[in-house]
């Protein structure tokens, strides 16, 4: 089938170039470890703050590697190809989302508890944020493939695509560290925002490529 | 002359042109007649005092923020959805209007909020999604500018205004859904105004007169990116011809 193999390709060049998927990472990693010099080695204020430090750390990350989702394809030329394909664009561009969640957002959310040990934060807090990073990373990066379309189809991007992007990301941001917070402190319970943090992912999975379909469509000249 | 003729660029401008006067001059009338109730019949809060009377430039600001948003979408339907050749006209006309009115409409609140709360900002859920919304105007102005050719720009823009709308229910139902210290709805609710009509009446005026700013200013600015795309053109067309 056509998405497979396109699923496959994705992830085999993301794996191999080199790019993507461990640069992310270690954005995260210098991201977290700039914190802390920041900040000063307060462990008690780290643990405090460190369930909202992480999620910014992957929003940042996340941000950062979204260009790279149809960049290469562009530059190829198979991003036409993939225009004027049989395969419904819908589906080609949930396709290549899936694949650069898998070797750019779980990379993040893996390395996430190692991050949290950084940060002086508990076995629960690290699993709390670990689930919460899980479910709302796919809702990132499905909400980054509408900039990343948009970033295709402009010559000179720049920094406006996290610009745009951000806004959309904020609920994101607010209900995911939500949901860890109050997994640890808060009188609000888990299960509220960790279900609207469901919702937004779930909700960004079909948005996210309708819009960045038409963008792919109306930009292409 | 039916309203076809509007989609065609010239007879739009003439028409805005008779128009805007007039627009104009109903602004103007209805801003004298909105502050002098607001300043000189509407009475003082019994706890704020005369601080009270900043809402009849923050209310209209707020509604207007979220309407211009919702003229952009409409906009942005008639670019994707019926090809109207004016549609992103105004779409751009809009966004920088809309992006003055959400700023007003933040920093009266914020000096309103000085007096009233004891602090010039919070981050309770109306306050921040009305400053995402200002942000959102931002990105979008931004987005034009990074696009050479218009139309190019226009279905840009058009999709990402359409995915941005969904911040307006958001807003607007933002001080129902979450604990704020912003104020519930006093207007537009479920069971009528709760406010006295001694009040109402006055922002109510000065909504319409700040509706009646919008537009003329809307106008105003279609005609002026109406002919900055000619010249656009004629530049593109001497620069053809020079190398000829």
């Amino acid at each position: 089938m056509a998405l497979a193999a396109l699923f496959s390709r994705d992830i085999k060049i993301a794996l191999r170039v080199g790019g993507g998927a461990l640069t992310g990472v270690l954005f995260f990693l210098a991201v977290i470890t700039l914190i802390p010099f920041a900040l000063g080695p307060d462990l008690a204020l780290l643990r405090r703050i460190g369930p909202a430090i992480l999620w910014l750390g992957a929003l940042l990350a996340s941000l950062l590697a979204l260009d790279r989702l149809f960049a290469d394809d562009q530059a190829d030329g198979s991003l036409d190809l993939l225009l004027t394909g049989t395969t419904p664009l819908e589906l080609v561009v949930a396709t290549k989302a899936i694949a650069h969640w898998i070797t750019t957002g779980l990379p993040l959310v893996v390395v996430s508890p190692v991050l949290g040990l950084v940060l002086n934060l508990e076995g629960d807090a690290i699993l709390v944020v670990f689930v919460t990073l899980l479910v709302g990373t796919p809702a990132l990066t499905f909400i980054g493939v509408i900039g990343a379309a948009l970033a295709a189809t402009l010559r000179r991007g720049g920094l406006l695509l996290p610009i745009l992007i951000l806004p959309l990301a904020v609920p994101v941001l607010i209900f995911g560290v939500s949901a860890a917070n109050a997994a640890l402190i808060g009188p609000v319970p888990f299960g509220a925002p960790f279900a609207i943090l469901c919702a937004l992912t779930l909700f960004s999975m079909v948005l996210g490529p309708f819009a960045a379909a038409a963008t792919l469509r109306h930009g292409a000249e | 002359m039916s309203l076809i003729d509007l989609a065609n660029p010239t007879r739009f401008s003439s028409l805005a042109g008779r128009v805007l006067p007039w627009l104009a001059a109903a602004t103007l009338i209805l801003f004298a007649a909105g502050l002098y109730l607001a300043f000189f019949v509407a009475p003082d809060d019994y706890q704020m005092g005369a601080v009270v009377k900043i809402m009849f430039i923050h209310v209209p600001n707020a509604w207007l923020c979220m309407f211009v948003w919702g003229v952009m979408s409409v906009a942005s339907l008639g670019t994707l959805v019926w090809r109207h050749p004016l549609a992103d006209v105004a779409a751009k006309a809009a966004a920088p209007l809309g992006a003055a009115f959400t700023f007003l409409a933040l920093v009266t609140g914020s000096l309103w909020g000085r007096p009233m709360w004891g602090t010039y900002w919070v981050w309770d859920a109306r306050l921040t999604s009305v400053l995402v919304l200002f942000l959102m105007y931002l990105g979008i102005i931004a987005l034009w500018r990074t696009v050479e050719d218009p139309s190019r720009a226009a279905r840009a823009a058009a999709i990402l205004t359409l995915v941005g709308a969904i911040n307006l229910p958001i807003i607007k139902f933002s001080v129902d859904w979450w604990n704020t210290l912003h104020q519930p709805a006093s207007v537009f609710r479920v069971g009528g105004p709760a406010i006295d009509k001694s009040i109402l009446v006055p922002l109510l005026v000065m909504a319409i007169a700040f509706t009646l700013l919008f537009v003329t200013l809307h106008l105003a600015a279609m005609r002026t990116e109406i002919l900055r795309r000619r010249i656009r053109t004629l530049r593109l067309m001497q620069a053809h011809g020079a190398r000829a």
